[in-house]
């Protein structure tokens, strides 16, 4: 009976061989796909129970983990929930995380592969696991003042601003309102915790949980000029003192439609046929943009809205980034000019706006915007550090043309559009836009611009969508240049 | 008195006892360190109970390797430190699941003590273990219990059954409960059903094998040869159905089948074997709610998952292993409690997040040598009917572990089985001991020196020398 037993012995093996090969299987092979699985608990509850590294703004933790008392052992907390919570999003046992939560989960938990060798030692010494800690870019003042300017300007305002560093991408401040709390979405008590997300109805668009700052794209307005006169600049060989239609009227051709300036009047009310470049942007005059734009093609425009960024996914730090959009296939003389002006169908996050200003700043590069500037292990070391890259190999403008650039835009700051702007002995160069392409909703107010002119510390794009002010008061001059100011302000410590 | 007479010379096996102490050390430390090491991760400290857990596992194991020595000492070496490391391993995982007890509404750690019943149950085990080497002298005696046996086997499997003592666990009737014990007799009866199969084909092998028509490339044995032993089959598979227990019908089919091929030496019992399980298998599957649903989730399980009934325990099984990982979370720093039965059916998830692929590794690599040395045992084994004894025990380990670890990694559809000495489980641990006490007494036997058939002659010689001269 042996040769049946001794066949029977390698049938054995084969079952046992086959059992090992399904372990490694189910805990090697496919444990990435298991951990990450949407009902997969285990991974959220050890989140849970485990102090998760901290989120830094400068010195201070925007979201933390505390000991907490009940079954968890932490409770991730947000000391400044409303003003951080489009950064930091939020950190939930139901719903999952957002933001730098959800981007960074793997290193604020712990798990990343960068931490190894602290893993190691916590496994050695028998020490509980602890995540690493994120460090932003973000300068705690200007995010004050982005955040104080917006919500001043009242309590359930739509509005975004953005602040970025223009030599390194690094963004110094993002604001968005109306905003939320995360720490109702963390609450360990999963009744409450549900109870807040169906208020907060993270599906609509116009939510408290919308960052503005990167996820929503509107007309830009006037701003966008600063796109079309680029392009002027570096493709028709224009300079501030070219000559450029300054009466009241411009007829478009393959249209009846002529095009006026907002309020009607000459360009600036000056009652010129000719004015320079740098006094049409000073009015922000559309007669003359619209003059500027039927000198360049279609082509031109859109090459130089892409170089700024437009089209581009560029942030990498926050999920969800909306893509900028400049209207696709031939637009013809009379979308032309409409877009021209940041009208039409040109769309753009007010990241991107902020990203067009530190362009101009930056001697026409445009650096890639990045929030992580740090990540350190739980004993604070340097694990990863914020690389500043261009977006582009090539620049998105000439230093020369940069340079007229930044003349033009300081004048409209001295005496143009964008006076609420202007800082005693600082110069700023800064470019309003009102959006008013459709008559039934409220123009959409914009304001970008960047400082110090000579040395540019700070780029910033301030946009409101919807306020309770008059639809006659709305411009980006009054409502969105003076938060604009303050940012600065707070960026360059005055 | 020599053995190296020419002619009867042969290879003599060692006692072993020593390496079987050093071996049984060890499975100590994993025991009781195992302890310690629960009480570190779970608690911080090390139990305060660490000298009293620690001074009966070593009481108990000692005591069953002094027993080994005196009743059984040519016995293999290998097997009962396999086993204590398992037990001892288990007795350490359960009591973790118990300190994981009422933290969350979420979990199913229910209970606080099942490490305590199962360390009385193992006490239980290993008197029963050195029970039965003293009352199994030669296992050669179990061949006359052939027929008790199979009718004691039916008679447990019907317990159930019977209302009153009979109860109802998880759609299964597989129970009787008489007082505070609970018991599951299929286990015990798992036991006797082996002795029953090996005793009845022993006798019957060569008519099984060589009487018979041939019929499509099988040659059928005569049907009063094969009536007894199908008729048997039948009458506990049929309970077996009837209680909706998969897993031990599965368990006994395999063991009929193998049984019967290793008897008649004959491949084809195996492709009939096979054909009858493929046929029953896609049958049941087809016309039997409960199977069609286990292979329903075992194909889709992630479609299930909240279905009741669905595939809730296994799929947060595989994400406790997943998240376990190679190395493990450690103890106290997984999940467990997440997966319904942690402590029985799907212990080896539980060690597999905790411990690790590594732990889990060893586990199954100890499973395959108590396989191997169970077959070894009975390819040395000089009676056809300890061998046969023998193939049954290591194959009811083998099929046990395959079905239950395989149905927990969704190799297999799940069924319900417990996992040998891991699992908590009073009836399976005791039955098991007992197996292995039956085996070591097999390998006593197998490995004990040829009684010196010369030495009456000898003496016989010494005594005439004299007369001689």
């Amino acid at each position: 009976m042996n040769r049946p037993i001794r066949t029977l012995t390698i049938g054995c093996l084969i079952l046992f061989v086959a059992l090992l090969l399904n372990i490694t299987y189910v805990q090697f092979v496919k444990a990435d796909d298991y951990n990450d699985n949407a009902d997969n608990r285990r991974v959220f509850q050890a989140t849970f129970s485990r102090p998760r590294g901290a989120i830094l703004a400068g010195k201070q933790a925007i979201a933390k983990s505390v000991p907490s008392k009940d079954q968890y052992e932490w409770q991730r907390t947000y000391p400044k929930p409303f003003e951080y919570a489009p950064i930091t999003g939020y950190l939930s046992y139901q719903f999952g995380q957002s933001g730098i939560e959800s981007s960074q989960n793997d290193i604020l938990s712990g798990e990343d592969d960068r931490l190894f060798t602290n893993r190691l030692i916590d496994l050695v010494t028998n020490t509980e696991p602890k995540g690493g800690n994120v460090e932003l870019t973000i300068n705690p003042k200007v995010q004050d003042a982005a955040y104080n300017g917006l919500t001043a300007l009242g309590s359930d305002v739509q509005g975004a601003a953005v602040a970025i560093e223009p030599s390194t991408g690094r963004i110094l401040a993002m604001a968005s309102t109306p905003s939320y709390d995360p720490n109702g979405l963390a609450s360990h008590d999963l009744n409450k915790a549900a109870d807040a997300w169906k208020r907060l109805d993270p599906n609509d668009p116009n939510g408290r949980m919308q960052n503005r700052a990167t996820r929503t794209t509107l007309p830009p307005g006037s701003t966008f000029k600063l796109v079309t006169a680029s392009a002027a600049l570096e493709d028709l060989k224009m300079t501030p003192d070219s000559l450029v239609n300054g009466t009241n009227r411009l007829d478009v051709p393959q249209t009846d439609k002529d095009m006026h300036n907002e309020d009607g009047t000459t360009c600036g009310n000056l009652g010129e046929a000719k004015v320079s470049f740098t006094t049409a942007l000073d009015w922000s005059c559309n007669v003359s943009f619209g003059d500027v734009a039927l000198r360049l093609t279609d082509a031109q425009l859109r090459t130089q809205a892409e170089k700024f960024g437009f089209g581009q996914r560029y942030l990498t730090d926050l999920s969800g980034q909306a893509v900028s959009s400049f209207p696709s296939g031939t637009l013809g003389p009379a979308f032309r000019v409409q877009t021209a002006i940041g009208q039409y169908d040109v769309r753009a996050t007010p990241l991107q706006m902020a990203m067009v200003s530190a362009g101009i700043a930056n001697g026409g590069t445009v650096m890639k915007p990045y929030l992580v500037d740090r990540v350190t292990s739980s004993s604070l070391d340097v694990v990863d550090q914020g690389n500043p890259t261009p977006i582009d190999d090539q620049p998105a403008i000439s230093s020369k043309t940069a340079a007229q650039l930044t003349q033009m835009m300081e004048s409209v700051v001295d005496h143009g559009t964008g006076t609420p702007a202007k800082i005693p002995g600082v110069a700023v160069a800064g470019k309003t836009g009102t959006a008013q392409s459709d008559p039934n909703r409220p123009p959409y107010a914009w304001f970008t611009a960047f400082a110090p002119a000579e040395n540019p510390k700070i780029a910033v794009a301030v946009m409101v969508q919807k306020s309770g002010t008059a639809r006659n008061d709305i411009a980006g001059g009054a409502l969105c240049a003076p938060i604009a100011k303050s940012m600065i302000e707070a960026a360059i410590g005055q | 008195m020599s053995s190296i007479v020419p002619g009867l010379s042969q290879f003599v096996h060692r006692q072993r006892r020593g390496a079987e102490l050093v071996l049984m050390l060890l499975s100590l430390c994993v025991g009781i360190g195992g302890y310690a090491a629960v009480g570190l991760g779970v608690k911080g400290e090390v139990p305060a109970d660490i000298y009293g857990y620690g001074t009966w596992l070593v009481a108990l194991l000692i005591g069953a390797h002094v027993a080994v020595r005196f009743l059984a000492p040519y016995a293999d070496p290998v097997l009962l430190p396999l086993v204590a490391m398992l037990n001892g391993l288990g007795l350490a995982v359960i009591h973790r699941l118990d300190l994981s007890a009422g933290e969350s509404s979420s979990d199913y750690c229910t209970g606080t003590s099942f490490g305590h019943q199962q360390l009385t149950w193992m006490t239980i085990g290993v008197a029963l273990f050195i029970g039965t080497l003293l009352a199994v002298r030669d296992h050669r005696m179990l061949q006359r219990f052939t027929y008790t046996s199979g009718l004691a086997a039916v008679v447990l499997l019907l317990l159930p059954m019977l209302p009153g003592i009979g109860t109802d666990i998880n759609g299964a009737r597989i129970w009787i409960r008489l007082g505070p014990l609970g018991f599951q007799p299929g286990e015990l009866a798992k036991v006797l059903l082996v002795v029953c199969f090996a005793g009845y084909l022993v006798l019957h092998r060569d008519a099984l094998a060589l009487a018979g028509r041939r019929i499509l490339f099988v040659d059928l044995p005569r049907g009063r040869d094969l009536g007894p032993i199908l008729v048997m089959w039948l009458v506990s598979l049929a309970i077996l159905v009837r209680q909706s227990d998969l897993g031990s019908s599965l368990l006994f089919f395999g063991l009929f089948v193998i049984m019967l091929y290793v008897a008649t030496e004959r491949r084809g019992w195996i492709i009939v074997g096979g054909a009858m399980f493929l046929v029953g298998a896609i049958a049941a599957s087809t016309f039997i709610g409960h199977v069609h649903s286990r292979v329903q989730i075992w194909l889709h399980p992630f479609d299930h998952y909240n279905d009741v009934g669905g595939s809730f325990q296994l799929v947060n099984g595989l994400f406790g292993q997943a998240f376990g990982g190679l190395l493990g979370r450690g103890f106290g720093e997984g999940q467990p409690c997440l997966v319904p039965y942690a402590n029985s059916d799907f212990i080896t998830a539980t060690i597999g997040e905790e411990l690790g692929l590594t732990a889990l590794f060893a586990i199954v690599l100890a499973y395959g040598l108590i396989v191997e040395r169970g077959l070894r045992t009975a390819i040395i084994c000089r009676d056809d009917f300890g061998k046969l004894l023998a193939v049954g025990l290591a194959t009811s380990f083998a099929i046990q572990v395959f079905v239950v670890i395989g149905g927990v990694t969704k190799l297999i559809p799940l069924t319900g089985l417990t996992t040998p000495f891991l699992s908590y489980g009073g009836s399976s641990l005791v039955a098991n001991w007992i197996i292995v006490g039956l085996l070591l007494r097999i390998s006593d036997q197998a490995r004990r020196p040829l009684p010196s058939l010369l030495s009456d002659d000898e003496v016989a010689s010494d005594a005439t020398q004299v007369v001689k001269l």
